[in-house]
């Protein structure tokens, strides 16, 4: 499989770059192709923040980057919301994303170790429809996924949000978590097992924390799926004391209108921090992690 | 497993693994059963029903399916749009992720910067945060139209046409090639050097080398590439969603076929239709994927 291939790579990617280099002409030009596309990919980003501190007029009638009038009020305007402080919607996500994070560290975990380390009855079946649910659209289990919700009274609750994830439904987690396990060296194990210690202190002792690196990963990709993800907060939560910041955002979009572009590109900008914070901070990992799993922002 | 749990023998260790596994996957075995294979048997049953929550599901066979392709002109439109969007979308955020990496993967100077830079759009994804951010770049008087009219053209307002509407979601999906591109540097790095080397001293031009050395070698990424992006856009959902308020139009010209599972589903509460098109979108995007790896025989290259 492809992704085994890449595994492969990553580590020694930097040491020995498998390059050709350019002629001196050909390489100005290589650069400044790239300039180019580097502008055209982050233009439009740095035309948010900049209209974030525009007057809303301003924002429609100058295409230039500097504000003619800083108006940092659309930030303390945005953050009064339309009816609900946008305060309580960054708790909301953080809340989810956060609970979604330690049901899928431990739960994922627990799943992957049995996966590489244990020997039981049935284990290439049990993996083989791990991977398959990999491949279903999210769409397939949805509806009967409301409906057991419902029945449980946990519409309009954050429950159908994270409680999920305790029980280890991100199989690509589980996947990376395999694949992390098979490559520590089985000596420790079995040095811990001729010492008497039970799977479980196995677990605890020695593989868990040798995992960190693949827990890194998966605690930012959660943050950053659960933090993004619109459909399933969009399906589940009513309430405006309950919504997140993306349904917030769209809150936002639907009692304005197109007349306070200000506060609602102020909102959207902070919107981004989080996951903008994270990717400065583990630039390597993610990119990496995308490299190597094919995981996807 | 050869020293595995010596202290156990024959029989007992098998037993005595097979308890700790049963322990240590009750919760993917719970979760799987919970969340996963119990929903699908059940929306099984129910694309075979009309159900609307409230009272019991009607049986009514192929109703639902009957429905999709005799009597619901929205439906075929979402499907249009939907194939529109991955036909379009797909191979023009490739070609761009290809072409990017090649450039890149010659040692230039600034490496990192250039790599993080253009990964940086596709970090955000499907956020609303973007959606409402595109939604202003290709509005009447947005940023678009901003940079058209300082060469004196002028723009249509993009996200109310219905026949550039769904142009500006494709825009969105290239624009965030940077997660194929960095699937691609990391497979361009696995060539080895020497093969250029030989080529250039058989005097193979760059096309040339292109064509004969990079292709074959990265076909099996750009396989794993077209894959993860097809699933994806059969799935897209909140760009469309933001920029049409939800309605899939100008003239239903967004209508993605996941917004208009939703719509059935969960705003005119016809669960029965929803779990009937969601097992639909299985079984095309299984199609598509499955075509996908037919032909791949006939393209992709495993050297080892």
């Amino acid at each position: 499989m492809a992704t085994e291939r890449l595994t492969a790579i990553s580590d020694d990617a930097e040491a020995r770059p498998a390059t050709r280099r350019w002629a001196p002409g050909r390489r100005l030009l290589a650069h400044f192709a790239l300039v180019v596309v580097t502008l055209v990919m982050l233009y439009p980003l740095v035309w948010m923040v900049a209209s974030s501190f525009k007057p809303t007029d301003e924002i429609f009638s100058q295409p230039g980057l500097i504000p003619r009038h800083f108006e940092p009020s659309n930030y303390a305007e945005g953050w009064k919301g339309v009816s609900t402080a946008f305060s309580i919607f960054v708790e909301n996500s953080l809340f989810i994303s956060v609970a979604a994070i330690i049901g899928n560290v431990f739960s994922c975990s627990l799943a992957a170790f049995a996966f590489a380390r244990l020997n039981f009855i049935g284990r290439r079946i049990a993996y083989a429809t791990m991977l398959v649910t990999l491949m279903l659209p999210t769409h397939v289990t949805l509806v009967p996924q409301y409906i057991l919700f419902n029945k449980l009274g946990w519409v309009n609750t954050f429950y159908p949000l994270f409680v999920p994830h305790f029980f280890a439904v991100d199989a690509f987690f589980v996947l990376l978590m395999v694949q992390f396990i098979r490559s520590l060296p089985k000596e420790l194990d079995e040095a811990a097992r001729l010492d008497g210690c039970s799977p479980w202190k196995i677990y605890r002792h020695i593989v868990f924390p040798l995992l960190r690196p693949a827990l890194v990963t998966t605690v930012i990709f959660t943050f950053i799926w659960t933090y993004n993800d619109f459909f399933k907060q969009l399906i589940y939560l009513n309430d405006v004391e309950l919504f997140t910041v993306p349904l917030g955002l769209r809150q936002f979009l639907d009692s304005t209108g197109d007349s306070s572009w200000g506060p609602m590109l102020a909102m959207s900008t902070l919107a981004l921090v989080p996951p903008l914070v994270l990717f400065v901070t583990f630039q390597r990992r993610i990119v990496d992690g995308v490299a190597t799993s094919g995981l996807k922002g | 497993m050869a020293v595995a749990f010596p202290a156990m023998r024959g029989g007992r260790r098998t037993r005595y693994q097979n308890g700790w596994a049963l322990l240590f996957l009750a919760p993917w075995l719970i979760g799987f059963l919970a969340f996963t294979a119990g929903p699908m048997l059940m929306s099984l049953y129910l694309a075979f029903t009309k159900y609307d929550l409230l009272t019991a599901p009607k049986w009514i066979g192929w109703g639902n399916f009957g429905r999709m392709f005799g009597d619901d002109p929205l439906f075929l439109q979402s499907l249009k749009v939907t194939a529109i969007y991955v036909v379009v979308g797909t191979p023009l955020s490739l070609a761009f992720a290809l072409a990017v990496a090649v450039v890149l993967n010659r040692g230039l100077r600034g490496l990192d910067f250039y790599r993080s830079a253009i990964y940086l759009p596709s970090l955000f994804g499907g956020s609303v945060a973007i959606a409402v951010l595109w939604r202003k770049v290709f509005n009447g008087d947005g940023l678009v139209n901003q940079i058209l009219a300082l060469v004196g053209i002028t723009g249509p307002s993009w996200i109310s046409e219905p026949h550039t509407a769904l142009g500006t979601l494709i825009a969105l999906e290239v624009w965030q090639f940077g997660a194929p591109m960095v699937i691609f540097l990391a497979g361009l790095r696995q060539i080895p050097r020497e093969f250029y080397e030989a080529a250039q001293v058989d005097g193979a031009s760059r096309y040339r080398q292109f064509w004969s050395i990079t292709m074959p070698l990265l076909s099996p990424i750009v396989f794993f590439n077209l894959t993860l992006q097809l699933i994806r856009s059969f799935q897209a959902f909140a760009p469309a969603f933001i920029i049409s308020d939800g309605s899939g139009g100008p003239a239903d010209s967004t209508l993605f076929y996941s917004l208009y599972l939703y719509q059935e589903g969960f705003v005119n509460f016809d669960m029965g239709y929803a779990a009937a098109m969601a097992w639909m979108l299985v079984l095309l995007a299984g199609a598509v994927v499955a075509v996908n790896f037919l032909f791949g025989r006939y393209w992709v290259h495993y050297g080892d």
